[in-house]
């Protein structure tokens, strides 16, 4: 298998008007990667792959696909095909009709055409089913068609927008793995946009964080998850534990915050953040549910925090606590259920620790909002 | 519960009145079609005849307008949906801004006169034609381009508003998928945002078919040498109206109901194979072995259209052998013994009254000048062409016979003849 095209965002500058869609993103996708922009609505990551598929013209930069310039290139010449959020299967041409309209714009014999469709529909396991119209298939299988379709056109770049939006949960679930496989068996470059973390982490590569036009953070899902460059970063991706406060001492790579409502507490510097930060910044600290352990009560320190049990939740692979620290300083804990005996201690103080490591120290930033 | 069937009831009056008032005409018109009298009337019913259907086939000058009206027809079809289309295309795909404008723009020649606009499309192409340098006989002063271009400059706005109403629920992003996947614009255009409008282009083309057929206002001014059937029509009745119209009428109404059923038995079903290919299975379908739905099958409108279709045959086949001939003579008879009782009826009241007056006055007045007589005639026989012998000669007598004759007869084409020697019969 070839190493596939590779597509790179060169200084890209999108804006509408005075809105500045995307700003001065630079982006270097390797072939063969399944890449997502991972962001809220509205933040510029369709944008960008409009941009990419050649709808939008880049106000400033350049789009690359395979090392080539694509400015002037239009969408119908460019080595990409494009799944729409809302799929755009033609309704009134049958499932097979729609599989190989690109080879009908290249002159297909329709008997060519009948073939390469069965052989296509049987890859994404739909056999038999050509001679249906997109209005009789269900939602997954109508997912799949349009899979297929853009497949059938060879591109070397497939964009997604979000194409799982649409889906019920459980289906979301079953297509995040099939499109998974899907990309490992043809090889080929995979861009896919959602605002969904879940999908980006089991799907990627690599993601690219963005947030209001602009890339906060590129990396693969571990790094991204356990190693976040900015507040925002890390607190749309997953769920976290914010603590704000003032950088009191720098020792190496950790830092000492002096948390507003929870004391003195040790944290990581983040990779991109070492060196950037010292004595009297604004900063903020976060602690994943699942980075926190129950401590011996009373027990002090700079990575121990005491609170009082709001609320528990069984959630069956894990228990969650939701806790008041001093002045209303909400946390939430989640301890995996590894079957131990797990007795409520609903209004009572617990105290709660969490190794240093785990604990990320960021300049303070705009939060992602829920 | 009263209450509530009373309303139920006065909704069923209502209906009734309602469709008695839309309908109504078109019947009694129909009716007249198959009645002898040559004006059309559907009471008193005399004889049937479908001898206005064979006049009809038979009037060059009403054949030649349908010709005409077709022809233009046409042509404003073709131009009219072409430039509704492009009309449409551009309204929904123009940036927001100027839309409302556009719109109004586009919209207005809907609220221009008729007239106004054939007066201005000969104006104009007049002025074209002489600044081009061309004859009268030339291409743009030809009747049937004014008429087609005249037409289509209001008919045109009217295929936008159906076309746009249906672009409104296009997605574009089946445009950008087809781009996406290597079509070029055009291909895209002709491979899905055509087939997706296809049932609205042919609305519009009906629409503006029937817009142009029945067009009055503008065409009087641009037909030039090529009279269409309305403009026939109109002048046709100048002169008199027979039972022919009536017959041309009954034609259009029948190919109407015809062109109803067929397309409500065609949506019908569509709907019916729909159903059945969803119950079919996978295998049924790729075989296209399927069990399609009969057309008569569950279909009302189906088993309609065959029924009038049959009931035309019928008639039509009843026609070439009818004959009413010995049904007409028989009504001519009676009539020509009525008239005959009726003037020996006036005859012997004129002879009484000349009896009384010589009687009173000892010498004779001019008998013509006071008579009432004909008031007693009047609406009867008038009508009715074979009277007319009767009444040329009544109408030397009494002047206001002719008054009272006039208004009737003077749509009958037959009493022409008759009516030079009456004067002042026309007023």
């Amino acid at each position: 298998m070839s190493a596939g095209v590779g597509v790179d965002l060169e200084n890209l500058w999108i804006r509408f008007g005075d809105f500045v869609a995307v700003r001065d993103a630079n982006v270097h996708i390797k072939g063969g990667d399944f890449f997502s922009f991972l962001g809220p609505s509205g933040c510029g990551k369709t944008t960008i792959l409009r941009a990419v598929s050649g709808f939008l013209d880049p106000s400033e930069g350049q789009v690359l696909i395979g090392g080539n310039d694509m400015k002037g290139i239009g969408p119908n010449k460019r080595p990409t095909a494009l799944i729409f959020q809302n799929l755009a299967l033609f309704p009134l041409m049958k499932v097979w009709e729609n599989i190989t309209f690109s080879m009908e714009i290249k002159g297909a014999s329709a008997k060519e055409r009948r073939k390469r469709a069965d052989e296509l529909l049987d890859m994404i396991a739909l056999p038999g089913q050509g001679d249906k119209l997109p209005s009789e298939l269900s939602g997954g299988q109508r997912q799949r068609v349009a899979i297929a379709r853009a497949l059938c056109a060879e591109p070397d770049v497939l964009l997604l927008d979000e194409p799982l939006s649409a889906l019920d949960l459980k289906l979301r679930q079953h297509m995040r793995t099939e499109l998974r496989e899907i990309q490992q068996r043809v090889g080929i470059t995979f861009i896919y946009i959602t605002h969904d973390q879940g999908e980006a982490l089991t799907m990627s590569d690599n993601i690219a964080v963005m947030r209001a036009g602009v890339i906060d953070q590129i990396g693969d899902g571990k790094t991204i998850y356990n190693d976040p460059s900015t507040a925002f970063a890390a607190s749309f991706v997953g769920e976290n534990n914010v603590f704000r406060g003032t950088v009191k001492q720098v020792q190496g790579d950790k830092a000492l915050i002096a948390t507003n409502r929870s004391g003195d507490l040790l944290a990581r510097i983040s990779t991109a953040n070492q060196g950037k930060m010292k004595a009297g910044d604004d900063a903020m600290m976060f602690i994943r549910p699942e980075a926190f352990a129950l401590a011996p009560a009373g027990t002090q320190g700079d990575h121990f925090v005491t609170a009082t049990v709001t609320n528990e939740e069984f959630e069956g692979n894990s228990f969650n606590i939701f806790m008041e620290g001093e002045g209303g300083k909400e946390m939430k804990v989640s301890l995996p259920n590894l079957g131990q005996s797990f007795d409520s201690h609903k209004g009572q103080p617990m105290t709660l620790q969490y190794d240093v490591q785990n604990a990320v120290a960021l300049p303070a930033g705009d939060l992602a909002t829920e | 519960m009263k209450n509530l069937s009373f309303m139920r009831l006065s909704i069923w009056i209502y209906l009734g009145v309602f469709f008695a008032y839309l309908l109504g005409p078109l019947v009694i018109m129909s009716v007249t079609a198959f009645n002898s009298p040559e004006f059309p009337r559907a009471t008193p019913w005399e004889c049937l005849t479908f001898e206005w259907f064979s006049a009809l086939f038979q009037d060059e000058r009403i054949l030649n307008g349908i010709k005409n009206s077709i022809l233009v027809g046409a042509g404003t079809v073709v131009l009219s949906v072409a430039m509704g289309l492009a009309g449409a295309l551009m309204l929904t795909q123009i940036w927001p801004k100027l839309r409302a404008t556009y719109y109004t723009i586009i919209i207005a020649p809907i609220l221009v006169p008729g007239v106004v606009i054939g007066i201005s499309t000969l104006v104009f192409w007049d002025r074209i034609n002489r600044m081009v340098g061309l004859g009268a006989d030339s291409f743009l002063s030809n009747g049937l381009f004014l008429t087609v271009i005249g037409q289509s400059t209001f008919i045109a706005s009217y295929c936008m508003l159906v076309l746009v109403a249906r672009l409104q629920r296009y997605d574009t992003a089946l445009t950008e998928a087809a781009l996406d996947l290597g079509a070029t614009h055009a291909q895209a255009f002709r491979k899905v945002l055509l087939p997706f409008m296809k049932p609205a282009i042919a609305s519009a083309a009906v629409l503006a078919f029937l817009a142009s057929f029945e067009n009055y206002n503008t065409t009087t001014f641009t037909f030039g040498e090529y009279p269409t059937l309305t403009i026939e029509l109109a002048q046709k009745v100048r002169y008199g109206i027979t039972p022919a119209i009536s017959a041309l009428a009954f034609i259009i109404v029948l190919l109407t109901v015809f062109a109803a059923l067929f397309n409500e038995a065609n949506i019908r079903r569509k709907e019916l194979v729909a159903e059945a290919r969803k119950e079919a299975t996978v295998e049924e379908l790729s075989s296209g072995q399927f069990k399609l739905p009969g057309f008569l099958s569950s279909n009302w409108a189906a088993v309609a259209l065959v029924i009038v279709a049959c009931a035309t045959v019928t008639v039509v086949g009843t026609a070439t052998v009818y004959s009413p001939q010995q049904c007409i003579a028989d009504v001519q008879e009676q009539k020509r013994l009525e008239t005959e009782l009726r003037i020996q009826e006036l005859k012997r009241q004129r002879e009484l009254r000349r009896q009384q007056q010589e009687a009173e006055q000892g010498s004779s007045a001019a008998p013509a000048q006071s008579k009432p007589a004909g008031n007693d005639s009047g609406f009867g026989g008038v009508f009715a062409p074979t009277n007319l012998e009767g009444e040329t000669e009544q109408q030397g007598s009494t002047e206001s016979e002719g008054n009272n004759s006039g208004f009737g007869g003077v749509f009958a084409p037959s009493t022409l003849s008759g009516e030079d020697t009456s004067e002042g019969s026309g007023n």
